[in-house]
């Protein structure tokens, strides 16, 4: 369940220590974005810069285009921090991105220089098991082609069984938090059946489908129908009777009361649901494509893994990160463009 | 056209409580009535029954000619909470009644006149939680009336409200009374709301309820509050409850 308190803990929304002296120099309000401090300018080329000095006086260890990929890469980061210093100065939007964001990447490239000093500088992790950042680089370049590939069909699986397994979910949610006879018959389906993890039904899933295609949309659907209907159902029941008197007493018939009072009332916890489900399903996936369907980033992890090729098991998990992450984002976004009417009132 | 409500009683076995025993009170139309009682006496309760939200356990209740046995978008009501819609903005939520009834769009040019009639255009946009008490329960009067409702049910609906916007929501819903003719039932725990703004004051007592007293105003709108006709008549109603309190405590510890 861990993966399922993820949309929690939205790292976006977790408030920058760093922006506060900022917010002190000049409220919010103002139109004028504040001057960025030399501290925070100098941030992310400065990690830049330290991490191409560790990386030229680590790298006899490496193999030469390893190092190659590695050095052009941090260059251009340090290429595009300067450019984006000098653009600030002229944009203010640009500014209050940069004011936001330059400590957590100065962050993020921190990590890397000490990742390459563990690795590459003192070996104190054991290869092939912990490659250098500089090989994990070189392998997703080297291997983009099937990586892309990899990732295609898993946002292709995910894409399907997500959205199937939400609408029924949603359904589902709507009729046995509505209707009292859905309840009755539905609800223990809900109890006993739901709680199973979707992976636990692979035995029986490969033998049923006749591709395993097919089989892997069905488990994560299965993944994502369970939270999905057991938050729109309690929404849905727990609709403010209030509401529903108000609306009856303007003339409504049940159509209304489901579709515009009690649907709407419920998004909330509909999309409570929806990123509990999300996160299931990524795990669905994952273990889906490593058993048995055969192809998919899941699929790819094991398959390096099974030639020993860890620099690649690393890559493919950069890619996940970021596959991952966006999908949660566009989520997030979807919620805020609906529950627009809970502006300043949601904290999550 | 009259209006006529006739309520006999829930007959309720021992275990239930009495919430209305036997009471029965006609309205004529465009008349604006008050409620008036210590909680408890089966003034909402009386108000829910009108509104067809719940149905009595015995007698039966007439709006002209036909019989309550549901909710109709001919009975508003308001209750103490707005209870706005919060998904909706002010204009949908002024609006839903409309939709309610699938009408929006031969009588969306309503709408308008609506939020005029309560002066909400510039806020057409706002959502609920951005509304202040007043203004969001000016948004639920223009909601429950753009229905053209014939009785207007009012469940305190200003008692949520500090004292000075309070008085000044009074002359609205006068307006609002004046303006349209509704015939209107408020329900509400302040003694001056009810004389200043009523035709006439029902007094309800608790345990079970039932109406102790109806008292007529016949003082001319707009009303001062300081007038001697007007202290008189408070000073009548804080005498009769405060001695229908006291027997209604001699009546329980018996």
């Amino acid at each position: 369940m861990n993966t399922a308190l993820m949309p929690v803990k939205e790292p976006m929304e977790m408030p920058a220590p760093a922006e506060t002296p900022n917010r002190v120099a000049a409220p919010a309000v103002t139109q004028i974005a504040p001057k960025l401090c030399v501290r925070k300018l100098l941030a992310v080329p400065l990690a830049a810069a330290i991490a191409i000095g560790i990386h030229l006086a680590v790298r006899k260890n490496d193999p030469e285009p390893d190092t190659t990929s590695y050095v052009i890469f941090l260059g251009g980061v340090l290429g595009l921090a300067v450019l984006l210093n000098l653009i600030q100065i002229f944009s203010c939007a640009l500014r209050r991105w940069m004011a936001h964001m330059c400590p957590i990447i100065a962050a993020a490239i921190g990590l890397l220089f000490v990742w390459d000093v563990i690795t590459s500088g003192f070996r104190l992790l054991p290869l092939p098991y912990f490659p250098s950042p500089a090989s994990v680089l070189r392998n997703l370049l080297l291997d983009w082609e099937l990586l892309f590939d990899s990732t295609w069909h898993s946002l292709v699986l995910l894409l399907s069984g997500y959205v199937l397994g939400a609408l029924i979910g949603v359904i589902t949610g709507i009729c046995i938090g509505w209707f009292r006879q859905a309840r009755y018959w539905g609800m223990p389906v809900l109890k006993i059946i739901g709680p199973i993890p979707a992976t636990a039904w692979i035995p029986l899933a490969m033998v049923i489908s006749p591709k395993a295609i097919f089989s892997a949309v069905g488990l994560v659907a299965l993944a994502v129908w369970f939270p999905v209907t057991m938050l729109t159902m309690s929404g849905i029941a727990n609709t403010r009777a209030s509401y529903l008197d108000v609306a009856r007493t303007l003339g409504a018939k049940p159509p209304f009361l489901i579709f515009r009072v009690a649907i709407p009332a419920a998004m909330p916890n509909i999309f409570i649901g929806l990123f509990m489900g999300l996160g299931t399903s990524f795990l669905t996936l994952i273990v889906a494509e490593t058993v048995g369907v055969k192809s998919g980033l899941g699929w790819y992890v094991s398959w390096a893994q099974g030639w020993a090729e860890y620099a690649k098991v690393f890559a493919a998990l950069v890619i996940m990160a970021a596959f991952f992450s966006t999908i949660m984002t566009l989520l997030f976004k979807l919620r805020d463009r609906v529950l627009v009417w809970q502006k300043g009132t949601i904290k999550w | 056209m009259e209006v006529s409500k006739h309520f006999p009683t829930p007959d309720d076995p021992a275990a239930r409580t009495h919430a209305l025993g036997g009471v029965s009170l006609s309205i004529a139309a465009g008349e604006l009535v008050s409620l008036v009682g210590p909680s408890g006496c089966g003034k909402s309760t009386l108000l829910r029954l009108i509104a067809g939200l719940d149905s009595p356990q015995s007698g039966e209740l007439w709006v002209g000619t036909e019989a309550i046995t549901a909710p109709s978008a001919e009975r508003g009501l308001v209750f103490q909470d707005p209870n706005l819609f919060p998904w909706l903005t002010v204009r949908r939520n002024i609006e839903s009644g409309l939709v309610a009834r699938g009408l929006l769009h031969a009588k969306r040019h309503e709408v308008d006149e609506f939020m005029r009639l309560v002066g909400l255009e510039t806020f057409a946009k706002a959502y609920p939680h951005h509304l202040s008490g007043g203004m969001a329960q000016r948004v639920a009067l223009a909601r429950a009336l753009i229905n053209h409702p014939k009785v207007l049910l009012l469940d305190e609906p200003l008692g949520a409200l500090d004292a000075f916007t309070r008085m000044k929501m009074q002359d609205e819903v006068l307006r609002l009374w004046e303006a349209r003719g509704t015939t209107m039932l408020l329900v509400t725990h302040d003694i001056d709301e009810a004389i200043y703004m009523s035709d006439r004051i029902i007094i309800m007592t608790p345990r079970p309820g039932r109406i102790e007293r109806t008292i007529e105003i016949n003082l001319e709108r707009p009303r001062q509050r300081n007038s001697s006709e007007f202290l008189r008549l408070r000073s009548d109603i804080l005498e009769l409850l405060h001695f229908a309190g006291q027997t209604t405590e001699t009546a329980s510890s018996c």
